[in-house]
Formats: C-alpha cells, sequence, structure tokens
C-alpha cells in the first residue's frame, strides 16, 4: 500500500491541476486511497484520512462514504480525532441521515468528560446538526449543564439550548427557570447566550414573555453599565463596549417592550440616553443605535423620544457611509405611515438620494419619496420623480411610472397638470407604462372636457415630433380622432396656436399607419382615428374613403376587418356614419370599455341596431348631456352639469334601455347628501362603499361663493367603539364659483355595529374670517335597494338647474 | 439567527462554508451557487447588503476573499459586518496576517477558530482574547497527543 500523502501535499496536488478532468483523476485516485485507509481500522492514519476527504467535500465532490467514519472517530479516546470526526460529522452529516443517529450515544458521554474542550466539541455539533430526536434525548444534560459548569461550557450549554428549543418547542419549560438565573453572570460570553436564550423562550411563549418582563430593570442596569463603562480592552470595540452583547439587549427589550407600558416606561431613559451618547462614526457604533432606533419604534415609547429616534435615521441618510443610508431608508420605509409628519422633514434628503449611484439606494428612496408626496408637495415632488424617471436604471423605470400615475391621480392639483404630467412620462418612458394606462389617460381626458382644444394639440405636436412610443401614439390617435375638429379650428388659449391643417392630420396618421414602428394595436387605433375624421373634417372625406379601401386587403385580419366595416359604413350605412362616429360619451371609471385590457372596446363603433341614447337634437351638445347618463351607472369624478328640461323624456326610456342591455353590469349608484350649507360652502357626504362592518365615506366641499375659500380642513368624531381613519385631503383651498372642490375620504371601522352618527367640525377662511362649525351626521346615505329608484332619484337631483 | 456564512474567491471558489440550518446537499450547492453569482455581479461602489428570497445577505470583501452570510429579517445588518470582521481578526491573530492561502491550507483551524466564536447561527463569545485562548488550548491538547503518538498533526 503507498504511504498516503499527508493533507497540505494533497491539496497542493489537486491545485496544480491544470484541467478540470485532472483534477478529478487526482480526486479519484485519492478517494480510492482514502476508502482503502477506512477498510484498514485504526491505525492512526484516520484522521488524515478524513481531513483529506472533507477537503474533497468542499470543492464539491461526493463524501458520503465518510460517514460511518466520522461516527467511528468521534467514538475514539484520542483528541485529534474526536475534533476531526465532529467536524466531518458537521459538515457530512445532518439530521435526514441515519448515520446522525449513531453518534448521539458518543455525544452523551462526551458531554460529561472530564476535559471541557471535549464537551465543547460535543455541544457544538449538537447546536449544529442535533435532530429532533437527538435533542430530546440530550435535553436533560443540556440542562444540567446550564446549572453547574464553569463559564466556558455555560455559554455553549446556553446556545445548545436555544437550537433544542428550536427543534423541540416543548422542551422550552424545562430550560425556563434556568435562564433567569444566567442574567446574573459577569462573564459577556454567558451574558450573550443567557440573552439569547430568554428571547428564544419569550417569542416561543407569551407567558414565558410576561415572566420575563419583570426582568427589564436588571436588563437596562446590565446595558447601563456597558454603555458608561470605561475602556475594556477585552470586549471593546471602535469605542464601544461590546456591540453584540448590547445589540442582543436591546432586541430582548424591544419584544419584552412592545405593547406593554410598564416595561416601555422603565426603559425610556436607557433608550435616550443610548440614542444621545453612543458614538456612530464607526460601524459598531451605528449597528447599535440602529437597533436603539428599532426598539423606540416598535415600543410604547414617548412621542419626544420617537422624534429623536426619526432624526437619528435622518442623521443617518446623511452619513457618508452607503450601507447606513441604505439602513436608514429600510427604517424609514417601515414608519412612514405611522410617523408620517416626523418622516417628511427630511423628505429634502431623501429625495436628493434618487440621485445616489447604488441602485439598491435609488430603489428605496423611490418608494420612500412615492410614500411622502402629499397634496402639499405634489408639484415640487413631480419635478423630482420626473428628473429621477428620465435618468433612473431600466429596472427600476416601471416601478416609478407606476408610482408617478398614482400619486398623480390621487393628489393632481388640476386636470390640465394631470394630463401634462402623464403626457411628459409616456414621451419619457412610454415603453415602461402598464398596459391600462392608455385607456385611464382617454378616460382622464374625456372628463377634462375644457381641456380637449388644449389635449389634442398638445397630442398632435407629440405626435408630429416622434411616433416610437407606443402609449403616446395611441392616446395621441384616439384624441386627434375624437377631437380632430378642435385641432383644425386653430385656436386655444392655453397653446400657441398653430395652424393645421387636414392634409397635416391625415399625413400624421398615414404615417402612423405605415410605419414599421407601430404596433397593430397602434395602427387599429390610427385607422379608426382616420375613419372618424371622416365626420369632422370637410375636405378630404375622399382621402379618407381611399385609405380605408386599401386596408381592406390588409394582411393583419384586425385592421382588415375595421378597413372592411368602415367600408360598408361609405357605402351602405352612409346616412347612419355621422351618428355612428359622433363624439364618445365621458367615461366613467366602471364602465365596461374601461376595463377591457385592450382598448378596442372604446373604439369600435357601437352596434347600429342599438337604439341610440341621443336624438339628432343632441348632436349639438352631446358630451354635456350624455354625462348625465353615465353618472347613473357609475361613479364619476365629473361634477354633475345641468341638464336642459327637453331632453329629459328621451333620456329617461332610453337609459332604462341601456341597462338592460349592460346586464349583468350592477349600477352602483352613488349617493350624495348635502349636510352643510353656509357662506357659499356646501359639504357633502359621499357614500362609496358601505358593508355590514365598514363604511367608506368621502366628504365633499365646493365652494359657490365669489371668493376663495382657504384653510379648509375637517375634524371627525365618531362613537366610542367605532374606529375612524381620516385619509391625507386633496388640499385646503377651495376656488371660487364652483371650480373646484376638496375631497376627503374617512373610513369608518364599525365592529360592534352601533347605529353609525358622525360629528364633523368645519373650519375655514373667508375673505380673512375664520369660521368654524359643528355639523352632526346621524344616518348616511346608503345605496337604494332598487335600481329602478335609484335612477329616478339621481336622475332628478341631476335635472335641477 | 444566521442562516449559513460562506467564504468564496474571487473566482467563485468555495473555501469555506457552515450551515446552521439542515438543508440537502443539493440545496446546498444551489444556494452556493446563488451566492455566488449574486455577490460577484456586484459593481464596487454598492452597498453590502442584498435581499434574496426572505433573507438578508450581507458581504464584505477582504483582499481575495469574499464573506458572505445569509441573516433572517429580525437580525441586525450592521452587525453582521462587524461579526464578519470579527472572524477575519481572529483568523488574523491566529494565523498571523492571514491571506486566502492560509485558509485553503488550513481549513480545518478555519472550521476550529469559527465553531468557538459563533454556535448554532448566534455569537458564542464576544472576547478576542477568550477565542484566541481556547482554540490555543485545544491545538495544545492535540499536539500533545500527536506528540505522545509521535505522529505529525494531520
Amino acid at each position: 500500500m503507498t504511504p498516503s500523502v499527508r493533507l497540505q501535499e494533497m491539496i497542493r496536488v489537486i491545485r496544480s491541476a491544470r484541467t478540470q478532468g485532472e483534477e478529478r483523476g487526482i480526486i479519484q485516485k485519492e478517494c480510492a486511497d482514502i476508502r482503502a485507509q477506512f477498510r484498514q481500522g485504526d491505525n492512526g492514519e484516520r484522521s488524515h484520512s478524513l481531513a483529506k476527504l472533507l477537503y474533497v467535500h468542499m470543492l464539491g465532490y461526493p463524501a458520503h462514504f465518510g460517514q460511518m467514519e466520522c461516527v467511528r472517530l468521534i467514538a475514539s479516546p484520542r483528541y485529534s480525532e474526536k475534533r476531526i470526526g465532529y467536524l466531518g460529522a458537521m459538515m457530512l452529516l445532518d439530521e435526514k441521515q441515519d448515520a446522525s443517529l449513531l453518534i448521539t450515544n458518543s455525544i452523551k458521554n462526551d458531554l460529561s468528560h472530564s476535559s471541557q474542550y471535549v464537551q465543547s466539541l460535543a455541544l457544538c455539533t449538537l447546536a449544529c446538526m442535533g435532530s429532533a430526536e437527538m435533542c430530546r434525548d440530550l435535553a436533560p444534560e443540556i440542562e444540567r449543564l446550564l446549572r453547574a459548569s464553569n463559564c466556558y461550557i455555560k455559554k455553549k450549554a446556553t446556545l445548545c439550548a436555544v437550537h433544542i428549543i428550536r427543534k423541540v418547542p416543548e422542551l422550552a419549560e424545562l430550560f425556563t427557570p434556568s435562564a433567569r438565573s444566567l442574567l446574573s453572570e459577569k462573564n459577556h460570553g454567558v451574558l450573550h447566550g443567557a440573552v439569547v436564550l430568554i428571547t428564544e423562550l419569550c417569542e416561543h411563549n407569551p407567558d414565558t414573555l410576561d415572566q420575563f418582563r419583570k426582568a427589564v430593570p436588571e436588563l437596562v442596569q446590565i446595558m447601563k453599565g456597558l454603555v458608561t463603562s470605561s475602556y475594556s480592552p477585552e470586549h471593546n470595540v471602535a469605542g464601544i463596549s461590546d456591540p453584540f452583547l448590547q445589540v442582543r439587549i436591546l432586541r430582548l427589550l424591544r419584544i419584552l417592550g412592545h405593547n406593554n407600558d410598564t416595561a416601555s416606561d422603565a426603559m425610556n431613559d436607557l433608550l435616550a440616553q443610548v440614542a444621545t451618547n453612543t458614538d456612530s462614526s464607526k460601524t459598531a457604533g451605528s449597528a447599535v443605535l440602529y437597533e436603539t432606533v428599532l426598539t423606540i419604534m416598535d415600543i410604547n415609547s414617548e412621542s419626544g423620544l420617537r422624534v429623536l429616534a426619526v432624526n437619528i435615521l435622518g442623521r443617518f441618510l446623511l452619513n457618508n457611509d452607503r450601507n447606513i443610508r441604505y439602513i436608514s431608508m429600510t427604517s424609514l420605509q417601515k414608519i412612514v405611515q405611522t410617523d408620517h409628519n416626523a418622516v417628511q422633514r427630511h423628505r429634502g434628503t431623501i429625495v436628493d438620494c434618487l440621485k445616489d449611484q447604488d441602485t439598491s439606494v435609488k430603489r428605496r428612496a423611490l418608494e420612500l419619496s412615492l410614500a411622502l408626496v402629499s397634496a402639499v408637495n405634489i408639484r415640487s415632488m413631480m419635478k423630482e420623480l420626473l428628473i429621477f424617471l428620465s435618468t433612473c436604471p431600466p429596472e427600476l423605470r416601471s416601478q416609478t411610472t407606476s408610482g408617478i400615475f398614482n400619486v398623480a391621480e390621487r393628489y393632481s392639483p388640476s386636470k390640465r397638470w394631470h394630463i401634462d404630467t402623464i403626457l411628459h412620462v409616456l414621451t419619457t418612458a412610454g415603453g415602461d407604462v402598464r398596459d391600462e394606462t392608455v385607456p385611464n389617460l382617454i378616460q382622464l381626458i374625456t372628463t377634462a372636457s375644457e381641456l380637449h382644444c388644449y389635449t389634442v394639440h398638445k397630442l398632435y405636436r407629440a405626435l408630429v415630433k416622434e411616433i416610437s412610443q407606443q402609449p403616446l401614439v395611441q392616446v395621441a390617435c384616439w384624441c386627434i380622432g375624437e377631437y380632430g375638429d378642435l385641432l383644425l379650428k386653430g385656436e386655444c388659449e392655453e397653446i400657441e396656436p398653430v395652424q393645421v391643417t387636414e392634409d397635416d392630420v391625415l399625413d400624421a396618421l398615414e404615417t402612423v399607419l405605415q410605419s414599421h414602428m407601430s404596433s397593430p394595436a397602434t395602427r387599429g387605433f390610427a385607422l379608426t382615428a382616420t375613419m372618424k375624421l371622416s365626420t369632422r373634417i370637410t375636405d378630404n372625406v375622399d382621402r379618407i374613403r381611399s385609405i380605408v379601401s386599401i386596408y381592406g386587403s390588409c394582411i393583419d385580419l384586425e385592421l382588415q376587418q375595421r378597413a372592411v366595416e368602415y367600408n360598408a359604413l361609405f357605402k351602405k350605412y352612409d346616412h347612419m356614419r355621422a351618428a355612428v362616429l359622433e363624439r364618445m360619451p365621458v367615461m366613467g371609471k366602471n364602465s365596461p370599455g374601461h376595463t377591457n385590457g385592450d382598448t378596442s372596446g372604446e373604439n369600435k363603433e357601437p352596434d347600429p341596431s342599438k337604439p341610440k341614447p341621443v336624438e339628432a337634437g343632441l348632436l349639438s351638445e352631446p358630451a354635456s348631456q350624455v354625462c348625465d347618463l353615465l353618472d347613473l351607472l357609475g361613479g364619476t369624478d365629473t361634477p354633475l352639469q345641468p341638464n336642459p328640461a327637453p331632453t329629459s323624456t328621451p333620456t329617461t326610456t332610453s337609459s332604462t334601455d341601456l341597462l338592460d342591455l349592460l346586464g349583468g353590469l350592477e349600477p352602483t349608484p352613488v349617493l350624495t347628501e348635502t349636510v352643510y350649507e353656509k357662506n357659499g360652502l356646501r359639504l357633502k357626504i359621499q357614500c362609496d362603499k358601505q358593508t355590514e362592518t365598514e363604511v367608506m365615506v368621502t366628504l365633499i366641499g365646493s365652494n359657490s361663493a365669489q371668493n376663495d375659500i382657504t384653510n379648509f380642513s375637517l375634524q371627525a368624531a365618531v362613537p366610542k367603539s367605532v374606529q375612524l381613519q381620516m385619509k391625507a385631503p386633496s388640499g385646503n383651498v377651495i376656488p371660487a364659483h364652483g371650480l373646484g372642490q376638496v375631497t376627503q375620504t374617512v373610513v369608518l371601522n364599525n365592529p360592534n355595529k352601533v347605529s353609525l352618527k358622525i360629528r364633523i367640525r368645519v373650519s375655514y377662511s373667508n375673505q380673512g374670517v375664520m369660521h368654524q362649525d359643528t355639523v352632526q351626521i346621524d344616518s348616511f346615505p346608503s345605496p337604494a335597494c332598487q335600481p329602478q329608484s335609484a335612477l329616478c332619484d339621481t336622475y332628478t337631483s341631476s335635472a335641477s338647474p | 439567527m444566521m442562516h449559513f456564512l460562506l467564504l468564496f474567491s474571487r473566482q467563485g471558489k468555495l473555501r469555506l462554508q457552515k450551515w446552521f440550518l439542515p438543508l440537502p446537499e443539493r440545496e446546498r450547492k444551489k444556494i452556493v451557487k446563488d451566492m455566488t453569482t449574486m455577490v460577484l455581479s456586484r459593481k464596487p461602489r454598492t452597498c453590502n447588503f442584498l435581499h434574496w428570497k426572505d433573507l438578508k445577505i450581507v458581504y464584505k470583501r477582504y483582499a481575495s476573499l469574499y464573506f458572505c452570510c445569509a441573516l433572517e429579517n429580525k437580525d441586525n445588518e450592521l452587525l453582521a459586518l462587524e461579526i464578519l470582521h470579527r472572524y477575519v481578526e481572529l483568523l488574523d491573530k491566529y494565523f498571523g496576517s492571514v491571506c486566502e492561502l492560509d485558509i485553503i491550507f488550513n481549513f480545518e483551524k478555519a472550521y476550529f477558530i469559527l465553531d468557538e466564536f459563533l454556535m448554532g447561527g448566534e455569537i458564542q463569545e464576544t472576547s478576542k482574547q477568550s477565542i484566541a485562548k481556547s482554540v490555543e488550548a485545544s491545538d495544545m491538547l492535540q499536539e500533545t497527543m500527536e506528540e505522545y503518538m509521535s505522529k505529525p498533526a494531520f
């Protein structure tokens, strides 16, 4: 038999292999030797062979034939063999292997060995790979060692106990009595282990948690000792005395103080002391401060302490160390909902972090910035977000666009700003927006009827500039189709007038139709838009006819079908063309075409056999009339416009028909009730959602006076068992002459189903005079059960001039 | 609690692996591969924390070796950086200016030192001197036996 090569020699040989194949060859030979060695039995070489096998295992080669050897070596009386045997057990055996059970007996014996280093090996191995069965067997031994042994063994036994509890939670009771007494140890290792053990016990069992709350003063004492102690070379890390132990104690205090006032009070002073005195110039100090902040935020701490914690996080944001900035933002993200105002103070720094190099930091900064947007700062925040969008890394773009759309929807100060913002996003990052963006934007545009002219001009110009961003092109085509007449008129208040001829418009649409960059859906939009223009332009109808007939033989099935149908509209149904292609009604958010993923719902012409809800007489102002109709179907955001009487009869009957045709769609009649009216200010309450235990209402303030109403704010009070949550208001200024309104959503959680009453205090300034009034609402407007009667109700209210 | 601790080189070669949770061999291999790919592809001036599945990964590069550990959500990442640093200090003290080759050729000693510092995914001893003394004493015990047996260590 060739003499066995020493371990280091073998490593050298393996490393010198130049190819994977050569290495495999060497390893195969070595493994064969090792196997032979194992078979030979005890000759003093076994530990060498196992060590070699462990190296081979680390390189990724199979080593299962060494498992039994580990068992044998562990049972050996020689320390060197035990040492490598236990290491092998930890590396090769895990609880799923049968061989692991065989070492239980050896471990048991070694736990009572005369040498503490042998005991240590056994404890370490048990804590590393002990299965539930082994733990059950050996738990009493561990408990004994916990109580009566030297520090070296005690600290190991403690962590072994932690492992046992994790594996077999029922054994927790066994260790609870000894755990408490361990806190009086002076040795840091034992103390640390004790804190870990107590933490584990408390997390497993709420009763034990109550029991250990009594230990809070003791823990506070230990912590104080660490914080104020003089320099101790043994435990010092960058000026902090044993940061590992400090962090663990803070974590335990967090668990003990959570939801408990007495415990939280007992630790207030300590936390303030740690927060102010810890030097955070190095990572060790920052780690302690970080844990302190987490603890402060999770217990019932007083508000001054919470502000201190948020300020620490704010300071972290300015730290040079990137890790600390990242940590700070993850923590701020967790508390931004509950301590919104405190975090708002650091908004500037957070927005600056959007420009950081690190993508993870950027991502956190983006999430936080979006959470911090409110009605007050929306304009400045949006500027920053749009700048960020133009330079942000590609993996963050879709998150950014969705975030921007969400906050724009919630807090936009005006419709025009909203539309501008969406257009800006589409031009910058059109490829990364969600699919619903196009129908959402179209719906928004239809509701902003005063901006149709402005919107179509802007979109036309964007379209002429470039046609690569599909969502933008789709919206632009739709608008040009719808409002082409406004585009051609040329004048628009808010934008410089540019003369656009019919040919220009048709050229633009044709470019889209023919471009290879346009997706099939986009071309569908363009074709329909071209068709719609046939009723809105005067001179070039023939050109449209020819375009449409060309596409009658297009390869794309969708386009072909559309073209054929439009052709038919020109030929056989020309008398209906005007009616079919007229202006679309204002769309509510719940209308069927809106929820459809692709927008073909809005673009396909309505079935000519459907009775048209509007008669010829209404062609002149379609939008305002039909607005009422759709309002009956769903909650639109547009204020109801006054409806001239002559249209009343036909609209009622056809609205019923329309409702029947829509069949399964349940109308959600939204009822508003005026609760307060004074000095031109009208406050309405609108019931959005009502279940047995929860009601969601929106309070709407409108102003019909000559002057703006400023400093408008609402406070609410509810009966005791009801929980009230008031969301952020959309603003605090209500413009005069009914030009705008302020909305605030209120959620009432009524678990005991008491009768709901709410008292609202309205405060506002009008012409420099402060007003304050209280109004009590005893009953909420509820959705009626009969759709028919609901229609009549809302209808009559809208008919009033 | 720490779930695992890995040491690997810039070429992705594993130098040490300590697992504090029972996982099948196949899964361990996959995790090692995931970790090496993720950590080695990080750009130089980025932060040392990553998210992987539901764990927080903390890594730090020391010369040619990457030290990488996985923590649970409630663990303190900044402290984990300190833990990795403490382990490097312990190795440094033991080997005297430790380098990657020391850990390659004396991997079993690196494990012995780690087993005196961490246990069951938690810190076992916070004093550097104490750990150094224990490892030294164990080595003495081994050598005494070896001397007695008049055989070289491993």
